[in-house]
């Protein structure tokens, strides 16, 4: 049944750039890299717990050095990619420490801090970021075309890669550890060491985020990593369900599309209908937030949620 | 030293002005379980209000005292109704309300005011140097300072002398105590981001001629009170003042002295306390 | 053989109030200890520190000869301390049996490995028919099984057990004191339990606390009959 649903939809997926005029098509790509940092963000939101404001720092982080890995000629798009990953996980091993330890809205206050740190450095150290001005990273493919079906390619993988992974037994631990943390403990299973795992995990998928972004918009500024941007993307995954990978891409490329569209719309305004957007998603989809768990939501009649189990667990 | 004594006082009215401001993040985050995103917010429209009826003359300082905190407490208490349906504990859902409502009263302030940082006229017998030994220095910035520190002591005397202080106090260690104290959270939500609104409020008039009112203020401040609140500890009023006074000076006497590397020293003390505590803080913030 | 488990004045405060007060416990291998004793007596709070979910305000816990005061509740149950708690702690989004397999995984090299074992102690603990079925759709008493499920999937060496029979039905008390007598021998076992016909059915040696602090211990039959332990109760009552 899901496949019937998937497989159109990856086909017309690679369809859409011979559909569409170019701009659509790179605006499309910038979507879909903005979808790959809303994994990241939902692997740490919905999946391990952590809600996260400050996945743009890795996504920077990977931006630049793909950037300046093309601007030294180092390598083409692949070996960029694969630098974006491993500076995104090391700067998310550096930061574990202050993350990993912390729950709930505190999480959202110290990634706040490591997001608003991260574009002061991009900012200030011009050596490596051009500062305010940006980069402009060295053309890779020839087409907006090419640079869409680049990005579009490398998003199923790591997606499907992040699935997988979930499918797996250490998806099971994440989801037990979100569940009841002093229950895994008990269980003699270390907790925060499967956190910072997936805190690692997500800053590495953010950093290849970041790689795509220079590929396909052959630039890269501070603005691109704003706190707006992070709030979106938080907007985006808890829109597409927190705890769904596939949900996560969606939403956020509806969200980040949905700003572009009422910024051209109505230019000064655009804000004030965001603003909207998000106090309605608020209102609306409550318990896509709570539960972070929509396939719940058709049989909720039949089965209590996680949460609400958790509630009886406490009072009786 | 000498030449540092005007960064140094600077760094000492933008604290206490830092001060006011998170003791209001600190309310709502340590009381009612929210991180407000939209507290700049409430900042700005006290610092719109005070530019837009300052006139230079003294009868506009109540006026816009009055008009601008009550303005800001009038938006804490709405945001706290609007908070009303959320449930407690669900913080990505009040992250997300209280972005949307920041965003949206930046936009409207920006609608009502105009896009560009305004000016803010201070009454006339203020607006004049000073002389402080052999330097000159703003009359306001010092009048400022003289304010501040009694608002920062009478906000301190509230927390440890009054009993609804102590309750505040207490309810900060101990969240479940308020909710064993049989109070409707609702009340305490609405009275305590009501306070936090004025607190901002106040801030905002008294503190736009330091950071003044533009479309990036808002954004501005909640950041810095975010990085205070966090220095500080989350839960203590000496360390929240200790944090902004430090938070000031970095901001001031950091970038006098060290030009280029100021705006990190700021995050790199954050994450530096932050590593330090970390473990220790975990078992406060597993129980809340 | 030496004690598995030996506490050294171990005490816990909460503020001014003394939760365990210098308790001293010597519980040979293979003992069935029950710790009974009136609502407030620090049972719960002396099996969250020998479990290492809270930590002491003094004295000291030995396991299996080795000092664990300061080891954390997961190091603790990799040395084989397993648990159950008061209030059936399980995880409500995983299956039935990935709760079974994941409780045994560090213990067990893994959740593939695990998943084995798991199934066969659904069956004795009788939900077999609940194997796939998501944990936040069990009943009570059947999340309670599930974790003493849980709980012995780890084969612990020392299994602590708190109040396992409250909430159960007639059929699943039966189960419970079932597996519970079916445990192996070399398992050592501390019950906190208020229903007394398991704790006579099921330990070697009762020791009642009261305000924290030790009252007597003995044998099933010397506590039924002993005067300091009704003083205890009625003391509390009074």
């Amino acid at each position: 049944m899901k496949w019937l649903v998937l497989l159109p939809a990856v086909a017309l997926a690679v369809a859409v750039p011979w559909l569409v005029d170019d701009y659509t098509t790179a605006t499309l790509s910038r979507l879909l890299v903005l979808g790959l940092v809303g994994v990241s963000v939902a692997l740490l939101t919905g999946v391990t717990g952590l809600p996260t404001l400050g996945q743009t720092a890795p996504f920077a982080a990977g931006a630049y050095a793909a950037a300046q890995v093309g601007l030294h000629e180092v390598g083409g798009p692949p070996v960029q990619l694969l630098a974006a990953a491993g500076v995104g996980a090391a700067f998310a091993l550096l930061t574990a420490a202050l993350v990993v330890y912390a729950r709930g809205v505190v999480v959202l206050m110290i990634t706040l801090a490591i997001g608003e740190l991260a574009i002061t450095v991009a900012s200030r150290w011009k050596a490596a970021t051009g500062g305010t001005d940006g980069l402009i990273a060295t053309a890779a493919f020839d087409s907006d075309r090419a640079r869409y079906l680049y990005a579009l390619a490398v998003v199923g993988v790591v997606v499907t890669l992040v699935l997988l992974a979930l499918r797996s037994p250490a998806g099971l631990l994440l989801r037990a550890s979100r569940d009841d943390e002093a229950r895994m403990r008990a269980s003699g299973h270390p907790v925060t060491a499967y956190l910072a795992g997936a805190y690692v995990a997500a800053g590495a998928i953010a950093g290849a985020g970041g790689a795509l972004l220079v590929t396909t918009q052959q630039y890269v500024s501070p603005a691109d990593f704003s706190f707006d941007t992070a709030a979106l993307l938080l907007l985006g995954v808890v829109i597409g369900g927190a705890g769904s990978m596939l949900g996560a891409v969606a939403g956020t490329a509806l969200v980040f599309a949905a700003r572009d569209w009422l910024s051209g719309l109505l230019p000064g305004h655009a804000p004030l209908l965001l603003g909207a957007l998000f106090v309605l998603t608020a209102y609306l989809l409550p318990r896509g937030v709570a539960g972070f768990d929509w396939r719940r939501i058709g049989r909720r009649d039949r089965a209590a949620s996680p949460r609400a189990v958790r509630r009886a667990n406490q009072e009786a | 030293m000498d030449p540092y004594l005007i960064p140094a006082l600077d760094g000492v009215a933008y604290g206490l002005l830092l001060f006011v401001v998170a003791a209001g993040l600190v309310l709502s985050f340590g009381v009612a379980g929210i991180l407000n995103l939209a507290h700049g917010t409430l900042y700005a429209i006290g610092a719109y209000v005070a530019a837009w009826l300052a006139d230079g003359g003294w009868a506009a300082v109540p006026l816009a005292l009055v008009a601008g905190v009550a303005g800001a407490t009038a938006a804490g208490t709405a945001l706290a109704g609007l908070l009303t349906p959320v449930k407690r504990g669900d913080h990505l859902t009040q992250a997300l309300l209280t972005f949307g409502l920041a965003l949206a009263g930046g936009s409207l302030l920006v609608s009502a005011f105009g896009p560009e940082d305004l000016p803010v006229r201070v009454p006339a017998a203020l607006d004049r140097p000073i002389d402080l030994a052999g330097h000159s220095y703003a009359a306001y910035r010092l009048v400022f300072i003289v304010v501040a520190a009694v608002i920062a002591v009478g906000l301190y005397l509230a927390l440890t002398r009054t009993r609804a202080g102590m309750l505040v106090r207490a309810a900060v260690d101990d969240p479940q105590m308020v909710a064993c104290l049989g109070v409707n959270p609702t009340r305490v939500r609405v009275g305590v981001l009501a306070v936090s609104g004025a607190l901002a409020g106040l801030a905002g008039v008294l503190g736009a001629p330091i950071i003044g009112p533009g479309p990036s203020t808002a954004a501005t401040v909640l950041l810095l009170s975010l990085v205070v609140v966090v220095l500080g500890g989350l839960n203590s009023v000496v360390g929240t003042l200790v944090a902004a006074l430090a938070v000031g000076e970095i901001q001031t006497l950091g970038v006098a002295l060290l030009p280029t590397a100021a705006p990190f020293l700021l995050y790199a003390a954050m994450a530096l306390i932050l590593a330090a505590r970390a473990r220790g803080l975990l078992r406060r913030w597993s129980t809340a | 053989m030496a004690d598995v488990l030996i506490t050294e004045a171990l005490t816990r405060r909460y503020g001014s109030l003394v939760a365990v007060d210098r308790l001293d416990l010597r519980i040979a291998p293979g003992e069935r200890r029950a710790i009974i004793g009136p609502n407030g007596a620090g049972k719960t709070t002396l099996l969250d520190l020998v479990a290492g979910a809270i930590r002491p305000s003094g004295g000291r816990i030995r396991f299996d000869g080795r000092d664990v005061t300061g080891y954390g509740p997961a190091r603790r149950a990799q040395l084989g301390i397993g648990r159950i708690h008061q209030r059936p702690a399980v995880w409500p989004s995983l299956t039935t049996l990935d709760n079974v397999a994941v409780a045994a995984a560090r213990r067990r090299g893994g959740v593939r490995r695990s998943r084995h074992t798991a199934v066969e102690l659904l069956d004795r603990l009788g939900l077999a028919a609940q194997a796939g079925a998501e944990a936040a759709r069990l009943s009570h008493g059947q999340r309670r099984q599930l974790e003493i499920a849980m709980a012995l999937a780890g084969e612990p060496r020392l299994l602590l057990l708190d109040e396992p029979a409250a909430g159960l039905s007639a059929v699943e008390f039966e189960r419970l004191g079932e597996v519970l007598r079916d445990l192996p021998e070399d398992v050592t076992v501390l019950l906190v339990e208020h229903r007394l016909d398991l704790v006579y059915a099921l330990a070697d040696v009762v020791t009642v606390l009261r305000d924290g602090q030790y009252v007597a211990t003995g044998t099933p039959d010397e506590i039924r009959v002993s005067h300091a332990v009704r003083q205890a109760y009625s003391g509390a009552v009074a």
